[in-house]
């Protein structure tokens, strides 16, 4: 469990980063929390001879609840967005999920930007983003840009992000009804079995909308655009909430693993988003 | 003076002896980070030496290639089995008569197998060097599986077979096939066949015992230095039994044994997986006296899993016979027991299959019969007791269930089918069908204690009307109720029938009492965190008079500690806490001739009483343990040498046999499979009460280990030898979250023939745990037909009971 040898490098700002990312190309990563990075290096999974840490960079910190939307910069921590009451207000989602990841340990470390960045479908905050349609901003040597979350993963570890770029905040449109983030996992600190985030906003006693994502069902998260429509319009009822799980369990492509086969893991992502829809309807 | 006015109770609460929840006098340090673990050793000029490891479960090598390893900067050696062959150290003896490649001598038989060892100037040029070491593996048939390896024509050991193929006779007995280990059996077969045969009830059931593994937080690691100035060596090392390690290390390698200085420093946990010795010790040595410098060998987690000693991995199939009112006739149980590549079980050498022996548990069954064949297949060696004595969990968990599965065959409550048979007070001492003498116990009165307790009738209640609930359509979750009762056998043991490589299973307990009337006490045993140091002070303080307080105790350097076996499998309390019973005993026997000669008066004219002597019949004349101490350093006492010390090695005369009751109520959700421990009660019998906070303490930690192993905590391994559990992502260790609240309780049943009546505790809850906790989830599908589902109850382990029961609709 010790990585091969490598350069560390710690610069100040975001065109230091940048910098080294052009000079070392492919043998260069940025690491954030070093959370799932520094363990994959641990394995000898992941060989970074040029490790990039992002800690000392100005302007990729800080919590913005504005009125049109919320700005996470990169190297916001898990913690930071538990602590924040202002976004617990504003998106109180984002705490439920985050209260669901990990543990305190790891969450005072990893950070909501490696973690979107990432791209593990084990990780929570993919998903969530998607549901809120959260947006990515990516910074390379002569560009900066804006991706979705929803057209960010590509495959596992593989997303729209360019070796060269750095992601430097998430903004997220203020979400609207109620919410849910439902997870199940084996224990305190483990992945998602299956989980579900969701958001459901009631008009007139009906639903008016309803964003729908799954993690670890699938080798990058899954926005699941049916699952939602198939709500729109209902009063929630057991056939809409069918249609819904349907659609969703249409969508899911889950692979066997230590927490258990394939059926099981359809049957869960069934009930969990089941259970997600009723709290989120319970709330809107 | 002051004393007088003391009342007695004053005095003895003062000594904090037996009987008194003393804090822990190990954690000042330990909540303060100041332990001194094996890897906190630092010495002068240290190296770190570190395993090339198979990723093949069964290959022959042909060839090992160190060169490249060689040139990485800071690396200095790498050794291979050519290199140890020369010193006859390329295999080594097992504690259960077989023998164990210290590095892969032509072939691996599982994943993580010891193939070379890098000594380098520190670890990560050491973990560089691994990398540089090339290996070429030529993958062989892999047997996971030990019914098709007793099937199969791959022969896994070469040294099993003779010339024409045909198996040899192994260290236990004839081999049915060149895969088998041995075959060892008690009890009657022909009159239980036949009991069971001619029975009215007959319930079986299969049952398999997952392997898991006891992962204690510090893994295992020692340092060798050979000086080679004056010839000695000193091993320090995660050791549960030093003086043993330090025998074996001296057979093995020539060096005479006074030249051998081992020393455990604080351990961070053993629960079995620090008795046996593993080739990281035997590499660092030879690296040692090589390369003439210190060498510390320490693994990682992925390490301590996948290759030191397993746990369990028990295929068990039983039959139980009886009456059709319940009284049981008959038991039989066969065990198939995967060892894996070598058969490196830690169990007295005339048990290979530990204590299995106890499996007629708390029940007056007249005949039974046990018979187990132990197997090698392409895993990891091992087979230690994780928290218990020898094999007991296997034991207790099979008895426990086959309760349960005779229950549901005669359609009656299972507690009430325990009540019938347990074996009454008054049978005691009992001799069990297979062989062991119980000691002492009251079952019935700790039974109903228990049930009365949790309000059992009303849970049944409960039960009933959550079953009607769910079959209405009103709840998703079922309730389930888990029973168990169990006792153990402890403290090994009786040199006549216990010794591990020719080493009777005694222990021993050395006292000085210093001039001012402090002490220090050395044991034969070592703490890994079950407080010794505090514990045995408090035997001594009840025993001489002297409080615990002014009392050290030093255990695990062989150099300064008197010969014992360590500890594992609950020995300590019932072997070495006997011994320091007994050496206070003849501590006490001298001070009583030394007070009656300070008091002027015969030596049967005095009488101890708590922290002194005083004369029969006039209280007012008294001399005090500190008295009496200094003046056995500044008198000349006719007759009497000077000094204040004793020594005890005990033999006991028989095992302890500690029980308990204990219940567990759980709410399953039947459609994610997660379970919710609504309550947990133990009550636990472990004889006299050392220190009750210790003892709360045991119990939660066993209980914990107990959950962790019933709901989810096993070595898995693919079809190819692949070790899927690894990491502590997928090796289940629950937290504090997934820990419910523990109601503890007890009964006080001291064992006649200890000195103290005391049993031992540690291991207990876990032994009766883990089936507690399993019957729990069994009870809770019993309704819609369960008869048995096997640990550990993963979730989706369990959402597949619910699905195979139909009850996802
Ligand atoms: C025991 C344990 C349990 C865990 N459980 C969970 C869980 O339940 N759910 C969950 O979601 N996560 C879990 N994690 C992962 C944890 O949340 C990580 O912290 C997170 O996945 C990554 O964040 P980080 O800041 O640590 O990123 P790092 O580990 O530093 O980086 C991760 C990857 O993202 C890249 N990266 C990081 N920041 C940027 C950036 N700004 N721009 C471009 N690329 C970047 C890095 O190069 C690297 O490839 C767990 C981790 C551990 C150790």
């Amino acid at each position: 469990m010790i990585p091969a040898s490598f350069e560390y490098y710690r610069p100040k700002d975001l065109d230091g980063v940048l910098a080294l990312l052009r000079d070392h190309g492919d043998d260069a990563r940025v690491m954030a929390g070093g959370h799932s990075l520094i363990p994959m290096m641990k394995l000898r999974m992941a060989e970074v001879p040029h490790l990039i840490d992002l800690q000392d960079v100005a302007g990729l910190r800080g919590i913005e609840v504005g009125a049109e939307g919320i700005r996470l910069g990169a190297m916001v921590t898990q913690s930071e967005i538990i602590a924040h009451d202002g976004l617990a207000q504003a998106a109180p989602i984002l705490r439920e999920a985050a209260l669901q990841i990990a543990d305190p340990q790891v969450r005072n470390m990893g950070t909501v930007g490696g973690n979107v960045a990432n791209g593990d479908p084990g990780n929570d905050m993919p998903g969530l983003m998607q549901c809120l349609d959260a947006a990515f901003t990516l910074v390379g040597p002569d560009s900066e840009r804006q991706v979705a979350a929803r057209d960010f993963y590509e495959a596992a570890y593989m997303t729209a992000r360019e070796d060269d770029e750095v992601l430097t905040a998430v903004t997220i449109p203020l979400p609207k009804g109620g919410h849910a983030y439902e997870k199940q996992k084996r224990k305190i600190g483990d992945y998602a079995t299956a989980a579900a985030a969701v958001q459901i906003l009631k008009e007139g006693g009906s639903c008016a909308s309803a964003s729908i994502a799954m993690t670890n069902l699938s080798d990058t998260p899954i926005f699941c655009e049916e699952a939602g429509a198939a709500l729109v319009g209902s009063t929630l009822d057991t056939a809409a909430l069918d249609a819904a799980v349907a659609a969703m369990q249409a969508a899911i492509d889950p692979s066997e693993d230590n927490r258990g086969p394939v059926d099981f893991k359809r049957h869960v992502a069934g009930v969990i988003l089941r259970r997600a829809i009723e709290r989120a309807w319970s709330r809107a | 003076m002051k004393d007088e006015v003391e009342s007695r109770e004053d005095r003895v609460g003062k000594l904090k002896g037996l009987g008194c929840s003393r804090k822990r006098v190990e954690d000042a340090r330990f909540t303060q980070g100041k332990g001194n673990y094996v890897d906190d050793i630092k010495l002068d000029g240290m190296l770190f030496g570190d395993f090339v490891r198979s990723p093949y479960a069964h290959a022959r090598i042909t060839g090992i290639n160190i060169d490249a390893a060689l040139k990485v900067p800071g690396v200095l050696a790498v050794l291979t089995a050519k290199d140890l062959e020369p010193l006859g150290l390329h295999w080594m003896p097992t504690l259960a008569g077989d023998r164990q490649m210290v590095l892969a001598d032509g072939k691996v038989l599982f994943q993580g197998q010891e193939v070379a060892f890098v000594v380098a100037e520190d670890r990560y040029a050491a973990a560089d060097g691994i990398e540089a070491v090339e290996v070429e593996y030529e993958e062989l048939p892999v047997l996971v599986n030990p019914f098709e390896s007793l099937k199969s024509d791959v022969v896994l050991r070469e040294d099993t077979v003779d010339e024409d193929g045909a198996p040899k006779d192994g260290a236990h007995g004839p081999r049915k096939h060149h895969n088998h280990i041995f075959t060892w059996e008690a009890g009657d077969r022909d009159t239980t066949e036949q009991v069971i045969s001619e029975a009215e009830v007959v319930a079986e059931s299969d049952m398999y015992y997952h392997r898991t593994h006891p992962c204690p937080l510090e893994t295992c690691g020692c340092v060798a230095s050979m000086d080679k100035v004056n010839g000695k060596l000193t091993l320090w090392g995660t050791f549960q039994a030093p003086h043993a390690i330090r025998t074996v290390v001296s057979l093995i390698s020539g060096i005479e044994e006074h030249n051998i200085r081992v020393i455990s420093p604080d351990i961070g946990g053993g629960f079995g997986n620090k008795v046996g010795a593993y080739p990281g010790y035997v590499c660092s040595v030879v690296a040692s006296i090589v390369t003439g410098k210190p060498v510390k060998w320490i693994e990682d987690r992925m390490d301590n899993l996948m290759t030191t000693a397993f746990a369990r991995d028990y295929h068990m199939t039983g039959r139980i016979s009886a009456t059709k009112d319940g009284k049981i006739t008959g038991l039989h149980c066969h065990v198939t027991a995967d060892h894996g590549g070598f058969d490196a079980c830690a169990d007295p050498t005339k048990f290979p299959a530990g204590f299995m022996n106890i499996c007629t548990g708390s029940y007056d069954i007249p005949t039974a019969f046990l018979e187990v064949d132990g197997v090698y297949t392409n895993k990891a060696p091992g087979g230690v007791s994780y928290r218990c004595s020898f094999r007991v969990t296997e034991a207790v968990y099979f008895i426990e269930r086959m309760i349960e599965v005779l229950a549901i065959k005669l359609n009656m409550d299972a507690a009430e089918l325990r009540r019938i048979n347990f074996i009454r007070k008054e049978q005691f001492p009992y001799t069990a069908a297979l062989g062991w003498e119980y000691d002492s116990g009251d079952y019935h009165t700790a039974w109903e204690k228990a049930l009365k307790a949790v309000d059992y009738e009303g849970l049944r209640a409960e039960q009933a009307q959550r079953i009607e609930d769910f079959k209405a359509g009103k709840t998703r979750k079922l309730m389930g109720i888990g029973l168990s009762f169990f006792t153990e056998i402890v403290g090994a043991g009786p040199v006549k029938n216990c010794d591990i490589l020719g080493l009777g299973m005694f222990d021993s307990c050395e006292i000085r009492i210093h001039p001012t009337g402090s002490a220090i006490a050395r044991l034969g045993t070592i703490s890994q965190g079950q407080g010794h140091a505090t514990t045995f002070a408090q035997i001594l303080a009840s025993e001489i008079g002297l409080p615990a307080d002014s009392i050290t105790i030093e255990e695990g350097d062989t150099d300064t500690a008197p010969y014992g076996l360590g500890t594992y499998g609950s020995r300590s309390t019932p072997v070495a806490g006997a011994a320091t019973a007994m050496a206070g005993r003849k501590i006490r026997a001298k001070a009583q001739m030394i007070a009656a000669y300070l008091l002027e008066v015969h030596d049967d004219d005095v009488e101890f009483d708590v922290d002194r002597f005083v004369v029969k019949g006039a209280p007012e004349r008294f001399k005090t343990m500190k008295e009496i101490a200094f003046a056995a350093y500044n008198q000349a006492i006719p007759g009497i040498e000077p000094g204040l010390e004793a020594v005890s090695y005990y033999d006991p005369p028989n095992m302890t046999y500690p029980f308990g009751a204990y219940v567990c109520v759980m709410d399953i959700d039947v459609d994610t499979g997660v379970p919710e421990i609504r309550r947990f009660y133990a009550l636990d019998d472990c004889g006299t009460r050392i220190n009750p906070m210790i003892i709360e303490g045991q119990v939660h930690g066993g209980l914990t280990e107990a959950l962790a192993v019933a709901l989810g905590q096993e070595i898995a391994y693919d079809d190819m030898g692949n070790v899927k559990t690894g990491t502590l992502m997928d090796f289940f260790l629950p937290t504090a979250w997934e820990v419910p609240n523990y109601e503890t309780d007890h009964t006080v049943t001291p064992s006649p023939h200890h000195p103290i009546g005391a049993k031992g505790v540690g291991e207990s809850p876990h032994v009766g745990g883990v089936p507690c906790f399993s019957n729990a989830v069994q009870d809770a599908f019993r309704p819609f037909g369960n008869v048995h589902t096997n640990m550990p109850h993963d979730h989706w382990r369990i959402w597949k009971t619910a699905h195979d029961l139909g009850l996802h609709g």
